[in-house]
């Protein structure tokens, strides 16, 4: 795994922080769906708080293909990329 | 792992709210007995969670148009538009609609979800993006589900934010394709229209606005809150429903843009289903014609609401931030938005139970819609229950609240 990828998924991580409660683990195979007890709406404004950290357009269809925090991770190293 | 077992999770939460009282999606009323009033449990229920926002499901004229409509021209039309033909009567309603809106052209839908279904995927296609409120009913968000364009979601009626993510699109390919809400359905708020105009004519982007809630209930002509916001000519697409304030079922879509009426040749959800049945094209036209001319109905729900809202607002309960025909009321947990609800039914009151994930930032509701058609004894009654039933379960401070509460979306960060 690059640095890079590890401190995607740490700032994801952060930001996940501010919606669970405190005290659950999340680590890089946590699943984001059914894993963390965020319901769907949820999932999808942590979403947005993604797209604003990483100033990135996340658009729904790839949030379907995501399930866990490192795909997440990668998801978003993809679109930094053809963003740029 | 069987067919079913996906669905797990739902069989589980239905059990609790059995276990925990009434089945909250199989409410059966044994009649109804007025736009108000129904039989449930065998006793007469003040109905507070209808969307029968003029009470005209039981309009003498509206009923008389529906017996017309259905002697002259059957109880059903058997198929499409595209397939069966339309009937005078299809164009006639239209046409009535165009000229309410001030629009050039109007197509109806069988219901509204189909008309956001259609109208939504269908303009957007691959290359163009999507934006659309966080709080977005689900049909719009099915059709983005429809849709090959790309979707995003902006931070509910945040303007700002709804630029910021537009900017982010720069340089990309595409169409920009705005959707919003007059009232949500929800917390009955109302968008910022004014503001998300002017980003739309910033942007160059189209904006597309969906008034489910609002035909009849807002602007001067019942034009909904893009009348209120004078902002109807900046509206690509104004999108609504025949269900809430027109008191039938369908939904229609109005626009000034010349190449409207090609939409009929390529939009799947209006081709592939049968059109309106003459008996609720006869009562919508009949409604459209009551809302044109009695102005009467729009501020008697405007006035109820009022005075439900601040009296549930003044008695300490945390309400949506503004006084719509939908008034929200906040429960501390579901546990407790279950058990409010249920003891709502007990005393002779429904109103609407709202759960995450069908509500914004996962609030528990008990969700309330006015009718012109309630008396202000039954607003009064229903606000008197409501306290009684709020100081029982602790939602209320036994002693009155001195500062009214207003509820709006607490974002984490
Ligand atoms: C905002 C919004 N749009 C569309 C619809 C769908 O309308 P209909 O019931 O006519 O399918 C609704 C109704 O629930 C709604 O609240």
């Amino acid at each position: 795994m690059t640095n890079n990828a590890t401190n995607i998924e740490a700032e994801i991580v952060e930001l996940l922080a501010h919606r669970i409660p405190a005290g659950i683990h999340v680590s890089a195979q946590t699943q984001i769906v059914g894993g963390l007890g965020l319901d769907s709406v949820a999932i999808l404004d942590f979403i947005m708080d993604v797209e604003d950290r990483f100033d990135i357009s996340i658009p729904l269809d790839r949030v379907a293909e995501v399930q866990t925090i490192a795909e997440l991770s990668r998801a978003i190293e993809a679109l930094r990329r053809t963003a740029n | 792992m069987s067919l079913f077992s996906k669905f797990d999770d739902m069989r589980a939460i239905i059990d609790s709210l059995v276990a925990s009282g009434r089945n909250p999606f199989d409410m059966r009323f044994e009649r109804i007995l007025s736009a108000t009033e129904a039989l449930l449990e065998g006793r007469p229920c003040l109905l507070f969670g209808t969307n029968n926002y003029l009470g005209l499901t039981f309009d003498a004229t509206c009923i008389e148009a529906t017996v017309r409509a259905v002697h002259e021209g059957g109880t059903g039309t058997t198929g499409s538009r595209i397939a069966n033909g339309t009937y005078c009567d299809h164009a006639l309603l239209e046409r009535r609609i165009a000229e309410f809106y001030g629009k050039r052209s109007a197509m109806i839908f069988t219901t509204g979800y189909q008309a956001n279904l259609g109208l939504i995927s269908t303009l957007a296609g691959r290359e163009d993006h999507l934006l659309i409120d966080a709080d977005s009913h689900a049909s719009i968000y099915d059709a983005c589900k429809l849709s090959a364009a790309q979707v995003i979601r902006f931070r509910h009626n945040d303007p700002e934010d709804l630029a910021h993510r537009l900017r982010r699109l720069k340089g990309r390919p595409g169409s920009r394709i705005i959707v919003t809400e007059g009232i949500f359905s929800m917390l009955g708020d109302s968008a910022p229209l004014r503001e998300i105009a002017a980003v739309k004519r910033e942007m160059g982007a189209t904006l597309i606005v969906d008034e489910a809630h609002s035909l009849g209930t807002r602007g001067k002509n019942g034009r909904g809150v893009c009348e209120d916001a004078g902002i109807e000519s900046d509206v690509d697409f104004v999108v609504g429903t025949f269900s809430k304030s027109l008191g039938a079922i369908g939904g229609f879509a109005v626009s000034d843009l010349p190449d409207f009426d090609l939409l009929r040749i390529v939009c799947r959800p209006y081709m592939f289903t049968a059109s309106l049945p003459p008996a609720v094209v006869g009562s919508v036209t009949a409604a459209l014609t009551r809302i044109s001319t009695d102005k009467s109905l729009s501020a008697r729900v405007l006035s109820h609401s009022g005075r439900l809202y601040s009296a549930l607002a003044q008695a300490g309960f945390e309400v949506g931030p503004e006084p719509n025909p939908i008034v929200a009321l906040k429960m501390t947990d579901k546990e407790t938005a279950v058990r409010f609800w249920n003891r709502l039914i007990d005393r002779g009151v429904y109103a609407n139970l709202a759960l995450p994930p069908a509500t914004p930032a996962s609030l528990s509701l008990i969700r309330c819609s006015i009718s012109a058609a309630h008396t202000e004894a039954q607003i009064d009654r229903a606000i008197s229950i409501m306290v009684a039933v709020g100081r029982e379960l602790r939602v209320l401070d036994p002693r009155p609240a001195k500062t009214p509460v207003h509820l709006t979306r607490s974002l984490p960060i």
